[in-house]
């Protein structure tokens, strides 16, 4: 039997109106005691007001290796990007 | 993509000063390497945990109490971020532990050393955790990001941890005379050990060369010290007492402090496991792994059996 207790991911809002944000792993039996190790673990100076815990098996991750076939399709497209059009200087708020 | 190309694209990636995350490719000895050094760091806290939780029971008041069992809880902290950094190049903590156990793994010599009187957890607080400031803030910008970023965290914890220390050896300097000696023997134990933490002389030293290439290390272990060394001495006239050095004296021409040669014959005994205390270390370590297996296989179960009465309840409805 494997003996390690499962892995979870730890994200951490630190106030209202932030995302929720990676801050590190940790080992736990289940996800209640994933959360309450998280704030042992992560917030023992005030660093947040809510955590969300995830087992690290269920995260879906892109690949590396891939980076430039997957992400490339964007980088052609310089017209997604406002400075791609030339306005007159006249013109004003825009 | 050839491996040769491979291993040109990691050496731009880091000359380039950005970072390698966990499912980039990398080289196996730099994988290895960063294992045997952030597992190496991360024993060092939890093994550090055991000189200073010696004193939690008999600290002198209440105020001292609290601090240093807070002290001790980031350091029981900087352990499981470390741990966790270290599982994300691919190694169990399971194996990590084992090979604390088992006498394979390193950690930090400092910690074999014994802690006497009150005094030391002043001297440990300033001069160890210090040190260890000043080793690890270059690790902040270390080529491996999630590394990188628990040092960063660690970093902003251990600022507390030094200036708690250095404030229980101004009290004691500024106290009794019995005090103030006991503040002196502190300081005269603690030094030496403290300036071995920074590793053998640059010439001496096995791995440096491909981690400053690696950008791992940044700075060289000789030039680390005697950063410290300039850093400290001042701090040690503040206080009103004196490194058991004779040779130490500030010197105009190089604008910094000249300092005796170490007792490298001593670091490496303790490092081979002839320490004052590494075979008491260990043990404590070991027992308390070994005590605490019927809670981590207890919670375990608890969870399990939650899990398919879950399930259970899910089927019938």
């Amino acid at each position: 039997m494997k003996k390690d207790w499962p892995l979870w991911e730890v994200f951490i809002r630190s106030k209202n109106g932030l995302s929720h944000k990676h801050v590190g792993s940790l080992h736990a039996a289940d996800a209640q005691m994933a959360i309450e190790n998280a704030r042992d673990v992560y917030t023992r100076r005030g660093e947040g007001i809510s955590i969300w815990v995830v087992e690290s098996r269920h995260i879906t991750a892109s690949s590396p290796d891939q980076i430039e076939a997957f992400f490339d399709p964007a980088n052609d497209k310089v017209y997604r990007h406002p400075t791609f059009y030339k306005l007159p200087d006249e013109v004003d708020h825009i | 993509m050839s491996r040769e190309r491979m291993e040109e694209y990691f050496q731009a990636t880091i000359d380039a000063d950005q970072k390698i995350e966990p499912k980039d490719w990398m080289p196996d000895a730099y994988r290895k390497t960063l294992i045997r050094q952030i597992s190496q760091h991360a024993h060092s806290e939890i093994v550090g945990m055991l000189p200073e939780g010696n004193w939690i029971t008999r600290a002198p008041n209440l105020r001292r109490k609290a601090a240093l069992l807070a002290k001790v809880q980031d350091e029981a902290g900087h352990g499981l971020y470390l741990y966790s950094a270290c599982e994300t190049l691919g190694v169990e903590r399971e194996e990590l532990l084992d090979q604390l156990h088992s006498g394979q793994a390193k950690y930090s010599s400092i910690f074999n050393y014994p802690t006497l009187t009150w005094a030391d957890i002043g001297a440990i607080g300033w001069l160890v955790d210090g040190a260890a400031i000043m080793n690890q803030v270059p690790l902040c910008r270390c080529s491996y990001g999630p590394y990188a970023r628990a040092m960063v965290r660690i970093c902003k914890e251990e600022s507390f941890h030094q200036r708690q220390g250095y404030e229980i050896m101004l009290t004691l300097c500024r106290g009794s005379d019995e005090q103030k000696a006991m503040a002196q023997d502190a300081l005269n134990r603690w030094w030496w050990p403290a300036l071995m933490m920074f590793g053998p002389n640059d010439k001496e030293s096995t791995h440096s060369e491909q981690s400053m290439k690696w950008r791992i290390k940044r700075i060289s272990n000789d030039e680390l010290r005697q950063r410290f060394v300039d850093m400290t001495v001042p701090q040690a006239d503040f206080l009103g007492i004196q490194v058991p050095d004779p040779d130490m004296k500030w010197n105009e021409s190089t604008g910094h402090y000249d300092f005796g040669p170490i007792n490298w014959d001593e670091f490496w005994n303790v490092v081979k496991g002839n320490g004052p205390c590494n075979r008491e270390r260990l043990k404590a370590r070991v027992q308390a792994h070994e005590e605490g297996s019927w809670v981590r296989e207890a919670a375990m179960a608890y969870a399990e059996k939650r899990k398919q009465r879950a399930e259970e309840r899910a089927r019938v409805a």
